[in-house]
């Protein structure tokens, strides 16, 4: 990578600290902690600048690190984290499964055909979309489901690192998907009749 | 538990299959109630599309200012 010499490496990390806050924040659920996570991160960089030698993709990389960090964020206020988990119990689940289901376990509202959306997720609407709405869910659910998603651990790793049991996890995981699907369904696919 | 599952069991299976692995016979049973419905196709569809998506926004470490849609 030729990079431009009147921009230092420094500058270029600088760059991107704002784009790596939007995800700590997303993944947190804490503003100190996001600070601190990506704070770790671009020193990190700083201090390994010949690790990026080769590579392509500053910010590719610097995401790169800031998962680990964020790990690390996640087992050092471990206690506080599980606290919040009780918090987000999974008491509420069947109510959600009321709104949509009848009795007789049929949908209450059909789900919508979305037909082909290839086109869709490359857009950046799309983006901002899928990000407002995992950014909506409770703290708690918000982690797991960043966790999964984003840190891309397995279920194992998740209920270690946050001291849940698999159907705490699996409970939570569930009920974000559909939270996911209902909002996608409400501000993206709603409204959107046939193909595109 | 009756063999054939109700929607509300269909779509509880077809969301545990994205984070474990469900039973052979729980998949044979989503099976048997997909070819029978005519809603639950599409969600297992929005399903694949949330997959996409989520997959799609892993790798989208583009800046937003140089992507306007």
């Amino acid at each position: 990578m030729t990079a431009d010499p009147a921009v230092s490496f420094e500058q270029q990390l600088v760059a991107h600290r704002d784009y790596l806050l939007k995800f700590a924040r997303l993944q947190l659920r804490n503003e100190a902690w996001a600070e601190d996570a990506v704070s770790e991160t671009l020193l990190a960089a700083l201090n390994k600048p010949q690790a990026f030698a080769n590579r392509s993709q500053l910010k590719t990389w610097l995401v790169g690190i800031l998962k680990h960090k964020v790990i690390d964020v996640f087992r050092v206020n471990a206690r506080t984290v599980s606290v919040d988990m009780r918090d987000d119990g999974p008491a509420a689940d069947d109510a959600l499964d009321a709104l949509a289901f009848h009795a007789s376990g049929h949908f209450v509202q059909p789900p919508a055909d979305w037909g082909n959306p290839e086109q869709d997720l490359q857009s950046h609407q799309f983006m901002v979309i899928l990000e407002a709405c995992t950014e909506k869910m409770p703290p708690a659910m918000g982690r797991v489901f960043l966790m999964r998603e984003w840190l891309e651990l397995s279920s194992e790793e998740i209920c270690n690192e946050l001291g849940l049991s698999p159907t705490n996890l699996y409970v939570t995981l569930h009920r974000a998907r559909l939270r996911l699907r209902e909002c996608l369904e409400l501000n993206w696919f709603g409204g959107r009749p046939g193909s595109r | 538990m009756l063999f054939m599952p109700t929607c509300k069991e269909a779509a509880a299976l077809l969301i545990a299959n994205e984070d474990r692995l469900i039973s052979l016979p729980d998949r044979v049973r989503v099976r048997l109630h997909l070819m029978a419905c005519k809603t639950c196709p599409n969600f297992e569809r929005q399903l694949l599309t949330m997959r996409n998506a989520l997959q799609q926004w892993r790798n989208y470490t583009a800046d937003e200012t140089e992507n306007p849609g």
